[in-house]
């Protein structure tokens, strides 16, 4: 600045010197003199201002300008009024609606019974409270769920403390993980990711507070009945649930669990009326005496086909256990190579998984030509539902994938009739020749001790139905189907009263345990609809790249022809909340449990409330007040308002009875069970 | 949030000044779990380093519980509110059974004492008032109680607290949020805001000082007399002819102080009342006072600050202050007649007196449960009471005020006088009289009932329930590094002391009183106790 100023205040000077220049010569020299000398000053003053402003100062100068922008940005921020973000959203979207908690305050509705929420599989966090050297200072912070940080810093750590003991799917020694107690166990997954939280803030708004709702946190990699042996968590469970109703007047609980939450309920419900040893002793009227109603959200009550895949092959469109909330870990290279051999040998230390395997065999699923369930995900509206109208439905689906077909390899298997299927059973089948030195593989997936005759085995007998999944994965694992079967059953009670189904191991599973004798208790089934879900997959052989590999994959490159849209990328697709089918989660409450059944002696009410999925409208509505995703579900307004209604006192006539958007009736009537 | 929105984050704490429950339409609760008191301020330990060791032995989340209630409430009032008492009640019960029928072990901290007094009577009491556990509950459940920095018989800072809102430290605010009184982010009326706020707190009250005259000593009278106020010299030559030794060190004391500080004066105004001997003291007519107030009546209505100062007109003011100066017992009258509201809701809730006959039936009301004075130990002679506490720091027992120079509206009309310095050897400092305790609890409040009101089979522990004193000596971290200290004393960073932590692991690993050693006494308590005259 100041140089440009000083050269123009000196330029008229030498234009009014040549103006009358010739007068004297002496001073003409003189002035020339001067004139010369000023200008090299001039000139060396140019000089050396130009060599002062150099890179350096520009660079300092940039950063300058950076730092104080970024500054003044962060101060504009923090001075922001708090309900900025929201204002811009209305400008651009119009009002948003209030949401159910507020709605419901004005029309009255307060806090009245006590809230008990059951988490799911993965949505509840752990924390560490003894591991080994790798993971110092971690103590009691949160290895699953918050950030996942210590994930991407110290994987190997991560997943070593992560696993449980193969042999006993209890703690590894050494090491013990625990599950995060109190209502921040689960209320976000990561952070922005909302599990519970907007359930719970909806419920603080007609007054429920900490006194009045409690998280049953528990350790979902153990199998169910693990968590008491190893925690006590079950009892846990009853204390709680005692001391709400004992300190709320003596009104009872309603009871809302989450994905395989469903069946750990079910479970603690079987277990709390047990006898002693086994059992929690409360008596035979237990339930009847300490819950209102329990409303199942997305509950996978028969299973989901997902958990085949991840079991199988550590896949699937997105894999059940892991790949769904730590998406970038499968990704990246995390791990070095062994990416899914690490996961697989993580996941299956966890008993839990187990408790998701499809139930009921081929009277469910459907067997190798049927299934109850047809292909049409295209979106219809049933008589049902006041707000349908009746879309072409896709019957002819004679042609197209067949369900019942769980796992196939190849996808014209996929789609022929059995008749033309060549199969060569595999059960017997000699393992062995080796395919590898099993010494060299640090990653423990039992595949290599199968052998290049058992892959080829299993890839001969083309096509699985869930019944034969289970003895599929018996051959393929059987150590780990081990453990499994003694926590878990997967059939269908042709007896009920069989003094053998005491036993724990088949609490879970609706179809081999009676309903409590609770006849003024309601059960709800609260599920979206609308999306594509996995239901069966296409498979094919690897070729072996390492020595230490997964020999089966998801056939990706088997596509479904334009007019079939069920078969994508390998993963034959069904309706329903893009983790379980509709007829997992539907068919209980729509045709088992319905009535007086034998698997529900006491006529427990039951209720269907499905959700159609609409996609969020904007960006900026986030994950939806509409969804019917799994997780997402969680923030659809409706599901929220249900849950508040009942919570207040409303029974499920009052909300309207059944609400159905699927076929799940008509699928159930297909079904060929006896009641 | 606590730097941004100052004045929100005090609304949200007050509670209703009328009933001492929420404010319409605002809900703050306790945390629950471990997380409620672990880091509850940024970088702030309290629990943490507790529970990191205990989990290096195998604690985990079933066998440790938080028992977090809302401390700004009455202690019977969580139990209406949030049924806290309830719930503790339940959790103590399911842990003692999912452990396989092993007792636990109390670990209460600060005012956490006085709670779990009063739940231990709660819990034994008949179900409407009390929780029906019958009266072999604490038998049954409880190994140990052991309390930390225990204010069995309240603090003069409540005191202090109450009447100005100041003391060397706020005890309750100021701990937790360092940067809101000292800052003007409440624009001038920080303390009158504070006063605001933590008036509405019942629990404040529980912690004034309890047993009146006989335990803290009258006009002429303390159980402290003659103590040293130098504690560095005293820790050196303690430390030099070892820790039984402490009547050598008494001994030596008297010579050093010259005129015998007054500490049963617990409110003063002025340097010289604080010091002159009672004859010449104006007698305390506060009776007279509060007819004057009734008849005065005058609302100044001086804007929203609700300090209740602003109805006492200048010339009570004037006349509190001729009183020159109030001891334990009449420190009440004083604070009835400048906050009548909160005494009167407060005391609906809390006792401070001593018990002349234990079995009177009033004291079945559980306004009398947090006063050890005023109840008796429950019938569990199996269990054993701990006092672990630090020592070593001076601590406040007692100050000097002065009428605060400003006429302005609402502002305090009374402060703690500063220029009041002693000599360099004396106890006064800043207008407040230091004794020996953990820099909020004077020794004689957290000892006396282990050294004397409970040992052997008194009238107040009639089981004979065996108590042990722990003291653990101050020693400020050696260096910058060190952060808070591994041998601290103070009332809070005592929870990072290695000793402590040590004695806390071994009992609840199973050891008894005497496995750890028994009574281990640095400070005067047993002196001070015999002086104390208390029926027993």
């Amino acid at each position: 600045m100041s140089f440009l100023r000083q050269r123009k205040g000196k330029f008229p000077n030498p234009e009014h010197q040549n103006g009358d220049g010739d007068d004297d010569e002496t001073t003409k020299k003189e002035r020339e003199s001067r004139e010369r000398k000023q200008r090299e000053q001039e000139e060396e003053t140019r000089r050396r201002i130009r060599k002062r402003w150099s890179c350096v100062d520009g660079c300092c100068w940039f950063i300058g300008c950076i730092c104080s922008t970024w500054w003044f940005l962060l101060f504009l921020y923090n001075a922001m009024p708090a309900s900025f973000p929201q204002y811009v959203t209305e400008a651009i979207t119009g009002p948003l609606p209030d949401p159910p908690g507020v709605k419901l305050r004005k029309e009255g509705l307060v806090a009245k019974h006590p809230v008990v929420f059951v988490p799911g599989i993965v949505t509840g966090g752990l924390e560490l409270w003894e591991g080994h050297q790798c993971a110092d200072g971690l103590f009691r912070k949160r290895l699953w769920g918050g950030t996942f940080g210590e994930l991407y810093k110290r994987p190997l750590c991560w997943v070593e403390h992560m696993s449980l003991d193969n042999e006993t799917g209890m703690d590894r020694s050494g090491i013990r993980v625990r599950p995060v107690s109190g209502l921040v166990a689960a209320d976000y997954f990561a952070p922005g990711y909302f599990v519970w939280a907007v359930l719970i803030a909806n419920l603080a708004r007609i007054g429920y507070e900490e006194k009045t709702m409690y998280m049953a946190a528990y350790d979902w990699r153990l199998s169910f009945q693990n968590t008491e042996v190893r925690d006590q968590t079950l009892s846990r469970i009853k204390s709680n649930i005692e001391l709400m109703v004992a300190t709320n007047d003596g009104k009872k609980v309603v009871v809302i669990p989450h994905s395989m939450g469903v069946l750990y309920f079910l479970h603690f419900m079987k277990w709390v009326e047990a006898p002693a040893p086994m059992g929690g002793g409360g008596g035979s009227d237990w339930c009847a005496k300490h819950i209102k109603a329990v409303m199942n959200i997305g509950g996978p009550f028969l299973g989901v086909p997902k958990a085949v895949s991840g079991l199988f092959s550590i896949e699937g469109k997105d894999i059940a256990v892991a790949r769904a909330f730590a998406p970038g870990v499968l990704d990246k290279d995390v791990f070095g190579l062994q990416t899914l051999q690490h996961m697989m040998r993580m996941t299956r230390t966890w008993d839990s998984t187990m408790s998701m395997m499809p139930k009921g065999g081929d009277t469910i699923w459907g067997g190798l030509d049927w299934s109850p369930d047809n292909c049409s995900t295209k979106k219809k509206n049933n008589g049902t539902s006041a707000s349908g109208q009746k879309g072409t439905r896709n019957n002819g689906s004679a042609k197209g994938v067949n369900y019942g077909k769980m796992v196939s390899f190849g996808k014209d298997v996929a789609a022929l009739h059995s008749s033309e299927i060549e199969r060569i059973d595999f059960r017997g089948a000699v393992k062995g020749n080796s395919l590898a030195n099993t010494s060299n593989c640090d990653v423990w997936t039992e595949y290599h001790e199968m052998g290049v005759g058992g892959v080829k085995a299993v890839a001969d007998y083309k096509a699985y139905t869930a019944g034969e999944i289970l003895d599929l994965l018996q051959f393929v694992a059987p150590k780990l189907m081990a453990r499994g079967g003694a926590h878990f059953s997967y059939g269908i009670a042709d007896n009920l009263d069989d003094p053998k189904y005491q036993h724990y191991k088949y609490w879970s599973n609706p179809l081999e345990t009676k309903l409590p004798n609770a006849p003024d208790m309601e059960i709800y089934s609260m599920y979206g609809v609308g999306i594509p879900t996995e239901r069966a997959y296409v498979y094919k052989l690897t070729t072996p790249a390492t020595e230490c590999y997964i020999p089966f994959q998801i056939d990706t490159s088997a596509e479904g022809g334009s007019e079939d849209t069920c078969l994508k990328g390998g993963v034959i697709l069904a309706d329903g909340d893009e983790t379980v089918p509709v007829l997992s989660s539907g068919f209980m409450c729509a045709k088992a449990w319905r009535g007086k059944t034998r698997f529900n002696p006491s006529g427990i009410r039951t209720y269907v409330r499905e959700y159609d999925h609409a996609p969020p409208a904007t960006l900026l509505e986030g994950r939806g007040t509409q969804s019917g995703a799994h997780v997402d579900i969680m923030g659809n307004f409706a599901l929220i308002e249900d849950v508040i209604r009942v919570a207040a006192g409303a029974t499920g006539e009052e909300l309207g009875g059944d609400q159905v958007y699927s076929d799940i009736f008509e699928w159930s009537e297909r079904i060929d069970l006896q009641f | 949030m606590l730097s941004i929105m100052p004045l929100c984050w005090l609304e949200h704490l007050s509670l209703h000044n009328e009933t001492g429950l929420d404010p319409p339409d605002i809900r703050v609760r306790a945390v629950p779990g471990l997380v409620a008191a672990d880091y509850f301020a940024p970088g702030y330990f309290v629990w943490a380093v507790l529970i990191e060791n205990l989990a290096k032995i195998g604690y985990e989340g079933k066998n440790m519980y938080m028992a977090a209630y809302d401390w700004r409430l009455s202690f019977q009032n969580t139990e209406i509110r949030d049924q806290a008492l309830s719930r503790l009640k339940s959790k103590i019960e399911l842990m003692y059974v999912t452990n396989g029928y092993k007792k636990v072990v109390v670990v209460p901290h600060s005012m956490g004492v006085l709670y779990f007094l009063h739940f231990m009577k709660w819990v034994e009491s008949p179900p409407p008032m009390g929780g029906g556990g019958g009266p072999d509950w604490c038998a049954k459940h409880i190994k140990a109680v052991m309390n930390i920095g225990p204010a069995f018989l309240g603090v003069p800072k409540a005191v202090s607290n109450i009447f100005s809102a100041e003391g060397k430290d706020v005890a309750f605010v100021r701990a937790v949020a360092p940067g809101v009184l000292d800052s003007e982010l409440l624009g001038l009326q920080t303390l009158e805001h504070i006063m605001r706020v933590s008036r509405t707190w019942d629990s404040v009250i529980s912690l004034l000082p309890k047993g009146g005259d006989t335990i803290w000593g009258n006009l002429d009278w303390s159980p402290e007399e003659g103590n040293s106020c130098d504690l560095d010299k005293k820790a050196n030559a303690q430390l030099s002819t070892g820790d039984v030794n402490f009547n050598h060190s008494d001994g030596t004391r008297g010579f050093r102080v010259k005129e015998p500080v007054k500490y049963g004066r617990i409110i003063s105004f002025g340097k010289a009342a604080s010091q002159i001997p009672s004859s010449r003291l104006p007698s305390p007519d506060l009776k007279e006072l509060l007819r004057l107030r009734s008849s005065a009546g005058l609302s100044l209505s001086c804007g929203e600050v609700l300090t209740e100062y602003d109805e006492i007109s200048r010339e009570s003011i004037k006349r509190i202050a001729e009183n020159k100066a109030y001891t334990a017992q009449n420190a009440f009258d004083l604070l009835r007649f400048v906050a009548p509201k909160l005494m009167q809701r407060a005391e609906a809730h809390f006792s401070h007196g001593i018990a002349d006959n234990l079995d009177d039936p009033k004291y079945d009301h559980y306004k009398y449960w947090s006063n050890p004075l005023e109840t008796k130990l429950p019938h569990a002679p199996e269990m054993e009471i701990y006092c672990l506490y630090g020592v070593g720091i001076p601590t406040e027992r007692s100050y000097v005020y002065k009428q605060s120079p400003s006429d302005k509206c609402k502002s305090i009309p009374f402060r703690i006088d500063s220029s009041a310095d002693g000599e360099p050897d004396s106890c006064l400092k800043s207008g407040v009289y230091f004794v020996d305790g953990d820099e909020s609890v004077p020794v004689s409040s957290a000892g006396f009932m282990c050294a004397k009101g409970w040992k052997g089979r008194t009238r107040f522990n009639p089981a004979g329930i065996s108590t042990y004193i722990r003291e653990y000596r101050h020693k400020p971290p050696a260096s910058l590094l060190e952060g808070r200290g591994v041998e601290s004393g103070a009332h809070v960073d005592i929870m990072g002391n290695f000793a402590f932590i040590e004695d806390v692991m071994r009992v609840a690993a199973g050891a008894t009183g005497s496995d750890i050693g028994g009574d281990r006494i640095h400070s005067d308590i047993v002196k001070m106790s015999q002086r104390i005259n208390v029926q027993l």
